[in-house]
């Protein structure tokens, strides 16, 4: 067992730590710790001219492999690079998406022609995409899409009609992969499609949703009769839950330290504020401080030892707590930050509703134990695939 | 890096597993627990002799085994895992790291043997230094000689050690100023052992009277007069991190003896097991066992780190904190969930659930409990200029 990273990791460290410093400055000075989940809206263009320097440079997609313009970098490489992109202060990456969740299901999944007309705009940072799967009546209950897709035989087309929400960034994608029903009799997770959509075509309007913040970031999305091309199916018809649940896999990855880092940088702002406002006195603040510390330490090391596979390679029931760990944590943080304000949290900093980035996160932090499945779903599923216990019986729909 | 456990780790959990499940039985336990010294004596004997696993801590080149405190925090979770009833973590995990820090090589290899041979050694120190000295009993130095006065109370499995490692102040000192340790064999005269009635019948505490304990300038470690008040704080330091270790064992098997208790329990013409209200409950003491194993793992390599050199007396102390205060609150959360899942039989003695809830208690108090830990985070996050 061995905490360290070896020399040539620590080496790799220092390149990334030096391009950082050398390249998240001047015209992207004012990006630095911006974008992410609650602030997702921020420095949009931005942000994607930054994904294009990190593209140029060979800093997207690292964990690719070389044949598709990766670096094949270790796990522990993965570790160092999110690591300290986040210590730099290094924003939300707008391209996260296609990087961490489609690029790696077509690696396993496309066809070659898929590969090569997708992969390489993820890989150069010009490609954003976004996620259909939730909708109004399928949010924990992924499996019940409405949404349809009808194959037109005449223009050997698929046509995607139906409604998506909570999809981040959908205004500044170009491509979304959306989960839709291809068999109509079929139900539940039978019968379902894996598409991959233009999202610049007439049969596309996204409305924003405003969140309790004034911003927004999640949209909603209708499709009517949105065209997708035969080829633009990942899997056949029917395989659309194995692949949506395949890409849901490859979520829970490296990409974790690096929001860990974002949360060090915020835990960092609230122990500076406590040291200046006097709140380090109060007895009770202090022991939520050192709790919160405990609490994203022990974080990072269940992390590492997801990453470093488990003792006998058998399914790995940790992994299955990292949700609900850091959503719990994280939600805490807010009230904690609030706390530590004490009467100031209450005062914004401008009219008409401008949020410090400590209060903008306390209001979000209620959104981190619902989306990406919520608490109580993670409880299920901990409960019933790690511990073995019976799932309840399931209502007729 | 690389958080997982080496092959050879694999194989020592293993063989404590199978071994610690056969002789510590819910039957063992209970019959362990009555005998005078609070453990089988053949079975420790049996610990000591063919598992040899005082020795894991132990340099090589000092008859031990050479391994480290990962392997050692691997069995530990073991033994806390089925309450085995006997002295080996006071020995290997409280006095071997005492021995190791501050005695001088002499020392080392004369009291090593002596519990490389089996015999029973405990610290005769049981606070962390968060609220001062805590330390009732006085070293009077003088040309002629040493005396040693005072009470030191909680000394784990005190009742029958073959020798102790008492800290003591030394008279006229005050706060962190003189702390030195000293080597006090149990039949020194002057020496009375009382044996303290516990609510965790399953671990013994006991309290040292000093009475004009006369004890010559060899019996103190490193037997130079120095302040060992930093080197006892990196004592208790590890001493918790093996705490953790058996709270990490007993909150894993808190939920596991409930899981398979409530998957057997039908009511409502359903086993209660698929209830939400029943899943959610396990699911989070779930989190709470795995979380502690990682704060554990993590403190135990920092530890190794300490002893070899590699990092410093304030790393340490930070890794001891995390993983006691968390491993304290996650056993404790997982043995009362685990009584209130057990419904009515929770709260009888047949069960074996309430033994964990009571180890649960006792380990949490001792060698600080999480608040006590939490407060000396904060102080290194807070009140230092360098933050950490």
């Amino acid at each position: 067992m061995k905490l360290r990273f070896s020399a040539s990791d620590e080496a790799f460290r220092v390149e990334i730590a030096n391009w950082l410093r050398d390249n998240l400055c001047g015209e992207f000075e004012s990006i630095r710790f911006r974008g992410g989940p609650g602030d997702e809206h921020s420095f949009v263009e931005e942000r994607k001219a930054w994904e294009r320097k990190l593209g140029e440079a060979g800093w997207t997609c690292i964990g690719w492999p070389h044949d598709w313009g990766g670096r094949a970098a270790s796990i522990e490489q993965q570790v160092v690079f999110n690591e300290e992109y986040a210590r730099a202060g290094g924003p939300g990456r707008i391209g996260h998406i296609g990087e961490t969740l489609m690029g790696p299901t077509l690696i396993a999944y496309g066809s070659e022609a898929q590969k090569a007309k997708y992969l390489p705009s993820i890989r150069s940072g010009d490609a954003i995409w976004c996620q259909g799967y939730s909708e109004p009546s399928a949010g924990s209950d992924l499996a019940n899409v409405k949404t349809k897709a009808v194959f037109d035989e005449q223009a050997q087309v698929w046509q995607i009609t139906g409604q998506k929400v909570w999809t981040s960034l959908a205004h500044e994608s170009q491509y979304c992969f959306v989960v839709a029903r291809t068999d109509p009799q079929a139900k539940g997770h039978k019968g379902l499609g894996f598409f991959m959509l233009d999202m610049h075509q007439p049969g596309v309007t996204i409305r924003p949703i405003e969140q309790l913040t004034g911003t927004s970031e999640f949209n909603e999305v209708f499709f009517d009769s949105a065209v997708c091309s035969v080829e633009d199916i990942v899997g056949k018809p029917g395989e659309g839950w194995q692949v949506a649940m395949a890409l849901l896999g490859f979520e829970r990855g490296v990409s974790t330290l690096g929001q860990q880092m974002l949360f060090q940088n915020e835990f960092n702002d609230i122990v500076q504020l406590a040291k200046s406002n006097g709140a380090d006195r109060d007895p009770m603040l202090r022991q939520r401080i050192a709790e919160a510390h405990i609490g994203l330490r022990i974080m990072r090391y269940n992390t590492l030892r997801v990453l470093s596979g488990s003792d006998e390679g058998e399914l790995q029931a940790e992994g299955m707590i990292y949700k609900l760990y850091w959503s719990s944590w994280h939600r805490n943080l807010g009230k904690l930050a609030m706390d530590v304000m004490g009467s100031d949290s209450e005062i914004l900093d401008a009219e008409p509703y401008e949020l410090n980035r400590l209060q903008s996160m306390f209001l979000f932090t209620r959104a981190d134990t619902i989306y990406g499945g919520t608490n109580q779903i993670q409880r299920n599923l901990i409960a019933e695939r790690a511990l073995g216990m019976p799932r309840e019986p399931r209502g007729n729909n | 890096m690389e958080f997982k456990f080496t092959d050879e780790q694999i194989m020592i959990r293993d063989t404590a597993e199978a071994f610690v499940s056969e002789v510590s039985t819910s039957a063992a336990v209970r019959s362990a627990m009555l005998e005078p010294a609070g453990y089988d004596k053949d079975l420790w004997r049996k610990i000591s002799a063919d598992m040899f696993w005082q020795a894991l801590p132990i340099p090589e080149v000092l008859g031990g085994l050479g391994l480290g405190y990962v392997e050692l925090a691997a069995t530990l979770e073991q033994t806390g895992r089925f309450l085995l009833c006997s002295p080996l973590m006071a020995t290997a995990a409280f006095a071997v790291p005492a021995i190791r820090l501050a005695a001088s090589e002499e020392q080392q290899a004369l009291y090593l043997e002596r519990i490389l041979e089996g015999q029973v050694a405990t610290l005769a120190h049981a606070g962390i230094q968060t609220h001062g000295s805590q330390i009732n009993v006085q070293a009077n130095i003088t040309d002629q000689g040493v005396g040693l006065n005072g009470i030191s109370r909680h000394v784990l499995n005190g009742q029958s050690a073959d020798f102790f490692i008492v800290a003591a102040e030394e008279t006229f000192a005050s706060g962190e100023q003189g702390i030195s340790l000293w080597f006090v064999d149990r039949d020194t005269q002057g020496l009375t052992i009382k044996s303290l009635p516990t609510m965790d019948q399953t671990r013994r505490l006991a309290e040292l009277q000093c009475d004009n304990l006369v004890l010559s300038p060899e019996q103190r470690l490193g037997a130079v007069a120095q302040c060992q008040a930093q080197l006892l704080n990196s004592i208790l330091d590890l001493a918790a991190i093996a705490v953790s270790a058996e709270q990490v064992g007993g909150a894993q098997q808190s939920l596991d003896i409930s899981v398979a208790y409530i998957k057997e329990r039908v009511q409502f013409g359903r086993t209660i097991a698929s209830y939400q209200a029943i899943k959610h409950k396990c699911a989070d003491m779930m989190l709470k066992a795995e979380s502690a194993r990682s704060g554990l793992y993590y403190a135990a390599c920092i530890a190794d780190e300490f002893l070899a050199g590699a990092c410093d007396a304030e790393t340490l102390a930070e890794a001891a904190s995390i993983s006691k205060a968390y491993s304290s609150e996650a056993f404790f959360f997982n043995a009362g969930c685990g009584i209130q899942l057990h419904g009515g039989v929770g709260i009888t003695s047949e069960y074996d659930i309430q033994l964990y809830f009571k180890r649960a208690k006792a380990l949490e108090s001792f060698l600080g409990n999480a608040s006590e830990h939490r407060e000396r985070l904060a102080k290194q996050l807070l009140d230092s200029e360098v933050s950490l």
